[in-house]
Parts: C-alpha cells; sequence; structure tokens
C-alpha cells in the first residue's frame, strides 16, 4: 500500500489536471461556438457558388471544349488525396479518425493499380500518415500560425492543389475532412473537388441566363475558385471538428480525473485510518505491559 | 413593376449585407452595370472596383476584389471573393491590394505570357482607379 505522502501527492496532482482540462474545455466550447458560427457565415457565399456553378457546368455540359477542371483529365490513374487534420492533438479521435479514413482509401487505391500522391493540411496527420506512407506525401500545408482562418489560407491550399494539377501531376483530387453533425459526432467525409462534381436538382426552377462573358469564360474563372470555396468549406467544418471533438475529449477527461480524484480520497483516508488504528494499538499495547 | 429587389453581397467569410435596392451598381468584367428591378438574368464576373447599392435607407459602397454577381428580375447576389466597406479601406489596404496586383504583373511579364501580362496589368489600373474612387492615391509600384 502507497503510503500517506505519495498518496496526497497523487491527489494533488489529478486535481492540477482536472483543472486543466476542465480549462481546455471551456476553451474549446468558446473557440467551437466561434468555428460554428465561421461555418454558418460563410454558407451563404457556398451554396451561391455552387448553384451557380452547377447550373453554368450543366450548360456548358461535357463539350469538348469544357474546362479540364469540370470534365477531367479522361483517366482517373493518379489519385491526390488531400488529407485535412488539426494543428494540435488532445481532441479524441478527431485526427486519427480522418487518417483513417485516408488510410483505407489510399490502401483499396493502391490494390487498383492507381498512382496515390498525398497532400497534407495540418501537422498531426502528416505525423500518421508518415508512418506509413511515407514515400507517397508529395507536400504539407502548415496552417499551425494561422490564428483565425480565413478564405486566404483556403486560396493558398487551392493555388498549391491547382498548380499541380496544370503541371498535370495528377488526374483527380480529393478533400479529406470531419464533418460536423454535433459536438458528440463528427464524420470523417471524402469529396471529390477534381473534376468537379455537382449535385443538380431535377426539376428545378432554371431560370435562363445572359453571360458576360461567355459562358464557358466565366466557367473557367469560377472553377478555381470553386475550389478554393470548397477547401474553405472544409476547413471551416474541420476547425468545428476539432473543437467539437477537443471539448467532449476534455470533458470526458475532466469527468475521469474526478472518478480518479474520488478513488484516491476514499484510499488516502483508509489508510489515514489504518496508520491511527495502529497508532492506537501500539499506544495501548505500550500502556498495558506496564 | 416592384420598384425594389432584394440584394445580397456575400463574401467567403460573411454575408456582407441583405437589403432591398433600388439599384446596384456593379464593376462588371466588362463595363459597369447597373441592376434595378426586373433586369433581365444576367451572370457576369467582375473586375476590382466601387459596387454602389441605392436603396431606401441611402447609398452604400463598397470595394470589392472580385468574384462573381447573379442578376434575376427579383434578386441580386453579388459574390465577392474580398468585399470591404468603403469606410474600411485605407492607405494600407489599398497598398497591399496594388502591391499584390504589381506582384502578379511581375511574375506574369517573367513567363511571358502576354495574356497574363495584360490581365495583370488591367488588374493593376483598376486597383489604382479604385483607390483614386476613394479619394486615395496609391503609390505608384515598382511594376
Amino acid at each position: 500500500m502507497p503510503n500517506l505522502k505519495d498518496l496526497k501527492n497523487r491527489i494533488a496532482s489529478v486535481k492540477s489536471t482536472r483543472k486543466i482540462t476542465k480549462a481546455m474545455q471551456m476553451v474549446a466550447a468558446a473557440k467551437l461556438r466561434r468555428a460554428q458560427d465561421a461555418a454558418e457565415a460563410a454558407r451563404p457565399y457556398t451554396e451561391r457558388f455552387n448553384a451557380v456553378l452547377g447550373q453554368l457546368a450543366a450548360s456548358v455540359g461535357s463539350s469538348d471544349s469544357a474546362p479540364r477542371l469540370l470534365s477531367g483529365t479522361g483517366s482517373d490513374k493518379v489519385q491526390l488525396l488531400v488529407v485535412m487534420t488539426a494543428e494540435r492533438g488532445l481532441c479524441g479521435g478527431f485526427n486519427s479518425s480522418i487518417v483513417k479514413k485516408a488510410k483505407t482509401d489510399i490502401t483499396r487505391l493502391l490494390a487498383e493499380g492507381k498512382t496515390v500522391k498525398v497532400l497534407t493540411v495540418g501537422k498531426k496527420g502528416r505525423e500518421q500518415l508518415r508512418r506509413d506512407f511515407a514515400e507517397l506525401l508529395i507536400g504539407h500545408v502548415d496552417l499551425s500560425a494561422v490564428k483565425r482562418l480565413g478564405y486566404a489560407d483556403a486560396q493558398g491550399v487551392a493555388r498549391d492543389v491547382l498548380g499541380r494539377f496544370d503541371a498535370g501531376e495528377f488526374d483527380v483530387a480529393t478533400i479529406y475532412f470531419a464533418r460536423f453533425e454535433n459536438v458528440v459526432s463528427q464524420v470523417p467525409t471524402a469529396q471529390q473537388i477534381i473534376p468537379a462534381k455537382f449535385e443538380t436538382e431535377e426539376g428545378a426552377e432554371t431560370t435562363l441566363y445572359d453571360y458576360e462573358p461567355d459562358e464557358e469564360a466565366i466557367l473557367s474563372d469560377l472553377l478555381p475558385r470553386g475550389v478554393a470555396t470548397q477547401i474553405f468549406a472544409a476547413l471551416l467544418e474541420n476547425g468545428a471538428s476539432e473543437q467539437g471533438a477537443r471539448m467532449s475529449a476534455m470533458d470526458n477527461a475532466t469527468r475521469n480525473a474526478g472518478e480518479m480524484i474520488d478513488k484516491l480520497t476514499i484510499e488516502f483516508n483508509r489508510s489515514r485510518q489504518a496508520v491511527i488504528t495502529n497508532e492506537l494499538i501500539e499506544i495501548i499495547s505500550g500502556a498495558e505491559a506496564l | 413593376m416592384a420598384d425594389t429587389m432584394q440584394f445580397d453581397l456575400v463574401s467567403p467569410e460573411r454575408r456582407l449585407a441583405s437589403v432591398k435596392a433600388t439599384e446596384v451598381r456593379i464593376p462588371a468584367a466588362e463595363g459597369d452595370m447597373t441592376a434595378m428591378p426586373s433586369h433581365a438574368p444576367v451572370i457576369t464576373t467582375l473586375r476590382p472596383g466601387i459596387l454602389r447599392i441605392i436603396s431606401a435607407e441611402g447609398t452604400d459602397e463598397y470595394a470589392v476584389t472580385g468574384g462573381f454577381a447573379e442578376i434575376s428580375g427579383e434578386a441580386t447576389s453579388v459574390l465577392a471573393e474580398e468585399a470591404l466597406h468603403v469606410s474600411d479601406v485605407t492607405q494600407e489596404v489599398l497598398d497591399a491590394f496594388v502591391e499584390k496586383a504589381a506582384e502578379a504583373l511581375r511574375s506574369a511579364k517573367e513567363n511571358g505570357d502576354h495574356n497574363l501580362v495584360d490581365d495583370a496589368a488591367k488588374l493593376m489600373a483598376d486597383m489604382v482607379a479604385m483607390g483614386d474612387h476613394i479619394g486615395l492615391t496609391a503609390k505608384q509600384p515598382q511594376a
């Protein structure tokens, strides 16, 4: 049985751990609200953008002159996976669930004989992927210096991806991120961004627009922005998911620390009583011996 | 004929304005255009410039750096890459815009792509013109 001093120290250390996790939980809660607001604020743009782009894409269709960002390169041999994770840990299974999904897909694609390239956004995903697929990593975007995620950050990632596409480095690009459902559930999601895919609503009322300049010029102007917009939306979702995951992870940690403190306190009191009983026995038997 | 239309100005980060407007002047890629209620449906790309919204409450101006506008009879939406209220455009902001455009021009010149050079030169001229409109003088960058 550990002595009283040890127990006292352990209780003190678990108590300070609980203080830290409690503080982290509250910080995550505050950040989560901000991240959710940001994701909410970005929604009108994304929705509008996709609606217009979808309409344009439908009207240009798959004609030969359609931009390659829309029609693709005609092959799916080389796949680019953009894996977006957090820059920091201590957020439960958030990073590993995204990485796990990406890993499953990498293994599947490799088995199909495709060439896989991986671009990582966020330090944690990179660390985890480096263990198994170090030779597939072609680049990394560091967002650790970014305090508040802005559209410019997404543009940076998009420029990187588009530059590689123009250089013919890959045929299909997919982004991996966690979609924010609610605080306890974040769903790892894969979304294809190049060639662009649109959900065309059947039977939706379509207005016939005039285009200025012509449809294809607009489309080739908008598609690269579409990539940036999708990446931005994904990064925002990811940000909210990260904070949500961290909040619930820290909530659990705080609760566990509380349970541990209770258990240790009971043990401490027991041993203290045992020590007192022992001392009493010694005193009484000493007195009787006299 | 309705005398107002729903106008929305959104940037990727937030919705900047959502008002009932009577008239919106848009710096479209091929020249300024004014959208009024019952305008024929048009989708156009934007060049950097001043977006002016005229509504019952008065006139409001935003500086936009690019994006596109969707105009229909009842509503007009401007999806701007970057948009700032004119009062938020300070000398530093303008200088940063112009510097970015000048940077694009320099790199285009290096690559020797004439289309890109023209585009970038136009972009820079638009930026400088935007500054003139607001009453700021852009520092002449080294192009």
